[in-house]
């Protein structure tokens, strides 16, 4: 029933202090029945449809809308997994084994899921590579950058629990190691492991409760990713350049440019996810977790997940375990204050000429981080482990914050729109200012 | 005029590609790998030698026939102490068995059941839908019965070890006398193969024709382990057929997807020029 002319034009007074009916002006009438009582279908066009974007993005910028499609993808295979395993010291490693064998298309929900936690690394990293590499972390976006590092920290978290669930050698040492980190911290140490374990060892509660919070995660992961994605859209994304757009003529709207780059990528993605679940599903695993956890022997080499092994080696890096402790939580809460310890004014690296160099050395030293992390504790191995500690943490603590002021950071281009005119249009340019394929498309 | 930047874009794309060329064949070439020893044998790297298998690379399928004489090996002699807990007699259907041969297979073996209406257990033959009958009743008799060692239960040995199929075959031809200066333990076996060579396992495999193929198979002992290793790698993974028959089916579908929508992006990108 439409109301009459006068009553809505009560309703929708913003200067009267009534609660109004959203101004729709979807034109389907029982579509503007409900998007003037829930503006869902408003907010869809106005925060993916007309939605001004900056009009240079480059594929990096599709990482976001990638790491959105893996939790998906997460949460509806880990959804059906979880009404077929038995979360059981004595049954969850057959459990899965019947998964795999008996479960109609299990193998493929289980390594979709496997791999799916390796994918939801991979994306998330170059997802925040990009993000430090284009300054997207400075003003006035550092809330949504520190939403992101939240939700880093609850992936981590839940990818670790998960890695428990199958109850292989791995998960069961992988899991006592890790739990046992909280044992160096002074007096309440033990206490709070042995409440980790709901024991006093890794055992039958321990499983149970990494299953109920595995399942749990994801969805403060959703919750997370909500607020990510609301201070995004109050801000906007950042761009290549790392300059604001000024004017009409700097942005797009998001539909159909970004949806359509984003599809790209996405089926690019699917290529890749699907090499690993289809040809190598096991080759980012440990043989190892193939083997049922057993107490009583300890694993030659004990390894994390490949995605860990950067933070495993700062672990490992000082012989206290304390000290060890205390710099991998450094090394994740020192991203919190990305924002405040970078304080040049320039966001882009690409006008930025010695702190690119720097921050190329810093991604080169966390892959090496990575490969020292899965190598026995021992020489030449902790010495590298402690350089590249030492670098990891000096580039944020003191290189950023000296460059802010040294730095003579090269002009920046007036706009968005003259920038990407320019290295279209044709006449003489400078050489580096041509060539950028990936962008030009 | 500015001076020419470091073109990162094209870079990382390059080295991206050249990672994925390096890595893929790595992954996918089931090769000589390197299984590094285990604590005490201190880092010898023992090479693996590659195997043949009609199921390596990623077109790779079951040989019906290795397989199945795998499984006749595995029945005579492994069966006697190593259990496959994670199968069913049924599931032998996968390397090409009728379900009236699976069930006389089934029936050749006695497993307990119950309790009957008298509250007794009893035995009678398995059924196709039967767990593979285990050696032993519990680990404990496994291991009075063997000097102390547990033989391991197979069902995912071949995806548990470093090395795959290649390793179960290399183990199994891997027997030879210590070399000089090494003394092996009371009870065990030196192995070229085995992480620190010392093996509580006597050779299983040690005489041509210890098993009488019904094929007429010549039944070397290399031939033995080259079937049992096929036998082991289906066991561990019996999809594995299914799964890269799909993925192929997959990679051609994306393939196919990704340049209509690249199509479509360059359509869409296009009303931008000019402006």
């Amino acid at each position: 029933m439409a109301a009459g002319p006068h009553e809505q034009h009560k309703l929708s007074d913003p200067d009267n202090d009534v609660r109004h009916l959203h101004d729709s002006k979807v034109e389907n009438p029982v579509l503007r029945w409900i998007d003037q009582r829930m503006p869902v279908i408003s907010m869809i066009q106005l925060e993916y449809g007309s939605f001004p974007t900056p009009r240079n993005f480059n594929y990096f910028w599709n990482f976001g809308a990638l790491a959105m499609v893996t939790l998906a993808i997460m949460i509806a295979t880990g959804v059906i997994l979880s009404m077929q395993y038995t979360a059981n010291t004595h049954l969850a490693f057959d459990s899965v084994e019947r998964i795999m064998r008996d479960v109609n298309y299990g193998w493929l929900l289980r390594y979709a899921h496997s791999n799916g936690a390796s994918m939801f690394f991979i994306v998330t990293y170059i997802h925040m590579w990009r993000t430090l590499y284009y300054g997207s972390y400075k003003s006035p976006r550092e809330l949504l950058w520190m939403l992101g590092v939240v939700l880093f920290i609850l992936m981590m978290a839940t990818a670790f629990m998960g890695y428990v669930l199958p109850w292989g050698q791995m998960s069961f040492w992988g899991a006592t190691v890790i739990t046992n980190l909280f044992s160096a911290l002074p007096l309440i140490g033990e206490h709070i492991v042995t409440w980790l374990w709901g024991g006093f060892s890794v055992d039958n509660p321990t499983l149970n409760r990494f299953f109920s919070l595995h399942f749990l995660l994801p969805f403060l992961i959703v919750g997370v990713t909500f607020l990510h994605v609301v201070a995004l859209h109050i801000t906007g994304s950042n761009n290549p350049l790392g300059i604001e757009p000024k004017t009409k003529k700097d942005t797009i709207p998001f539909h159909p440019y970004y949806t359509v780059k984003d599809s790209v990528g996405i089926v690019v993605y699917f290529i890749v996810f699907a090499i690993l679940v289809f040809f190598m599903p096991n080759y980012l695993g440990h043989p190892d977790n193939y083997i049922p956890a057993n107490p009583l022997v300890t694993p030659a080499h004990i390894v994390p997940e490949w995605y860990f092994l950067p933070f495993y080696a700062i672990l490992r890096a000082v012989p206290d375990k304390l000290g060890g402790v205390a710099l991998m939580g450094g090394a994740l809460v020192i991203l919190f204050f990305l924002p405040w310890l970078d304080g040049s004014p320039v966001r882009s690296m690409r006008f930025r000429p010695i702190a690119k160099w720097l921050f190329l050395l810093w991604t080169v030293n966390f892959f090496v981080l990575g490969w020292v992390g899965g190598k026995p504790a021992e020489q030449p191995y902790i010495l590298i482990a402690q350089i590249g500690t030492a670098y990891y943490f000096a580039y944020f603590l003191v290189l950023l914050p000296l460059l802010a002021k040294f730095e003579k950071p090269l002009p920046l281009p007036e706009s968005i729109a003259s920038a990407v005119l320019k290295r279209r249009g044709g006449g003489p340019l400078p050489a580096g200012a041509t060539a950028k394929p990936m962008e030009k498309a | 005029m500015r001076r020419p930047m470091f073109n990162l874009i094209p870079t990382l794309k390059a080295a991206a590609v050249a990672a994925a060329l390096a890595l893929a064949p790595a992954a996918l070439d089931t090769g000589a790998r390197a299984a590094e020893g285990g604590p005490g044998s201190g880092h010898d790297v023992i090479r693996i030698p590659d195997t043949k298998f009609t199921f390596d690379g990623i077109f790779g399928t079951f040989d019906r026939a290795s397989v199945q004489r795998g499984f006749q090996v595995y029945k005579e002699v492994c069966s006697a102490c190593h259990s496959l807990r994670q199968l069913s007699y049924r599931h032998l259907t996968g390397i090409g068995l009728t379900p009236s041969q699976v069930a006389a297979i089934s029936s050749q073996f006695q497993v307990q059941d119950g309790p009957n209406d008298n509250g007794e257990m009893f035995e009678r033959p398995a059924r196709p839908s039967d767990r593979f009958r285990r050696p032993f009743a519990n680990d404990a008799a496994a291991r009075a019965a063997n000097n102390g060692a547990l033989p391991p239960d197979l069902s995912v040995m071949v995806k548990a070890r470093e090395g795959g199929a290649d390793y179960m075959h290399a183990l199994l031809v891997g027997y030879e006398e210590p070399p000089p200066g090494v003394t092996v333990m009371e009870g065990m076996h030196y192995n070229k193969y085995f992480p620190g060579h010392q093996i509580a396992m006597a050779p299983p495999l040690n005489t041509d024709g210890q098993v009488t193929y019904a094929d007429g198979t010549t039944a070397t002992v290399d031939q033995m382990a080259t079937d049992i290793a096929s036998f082991l790698a289906w066991a561990a993974e019996p999809e594995l057929e299914q799964r890269r028959a799909m993925g192929v089916r997959m990679i051609v579908f994306l393939t196919i997807l990704g340049g209509l929508v690249y199509a479509v992006k360059r359509k869409i990108w296009s009303n931008l020029h000019g402006e």
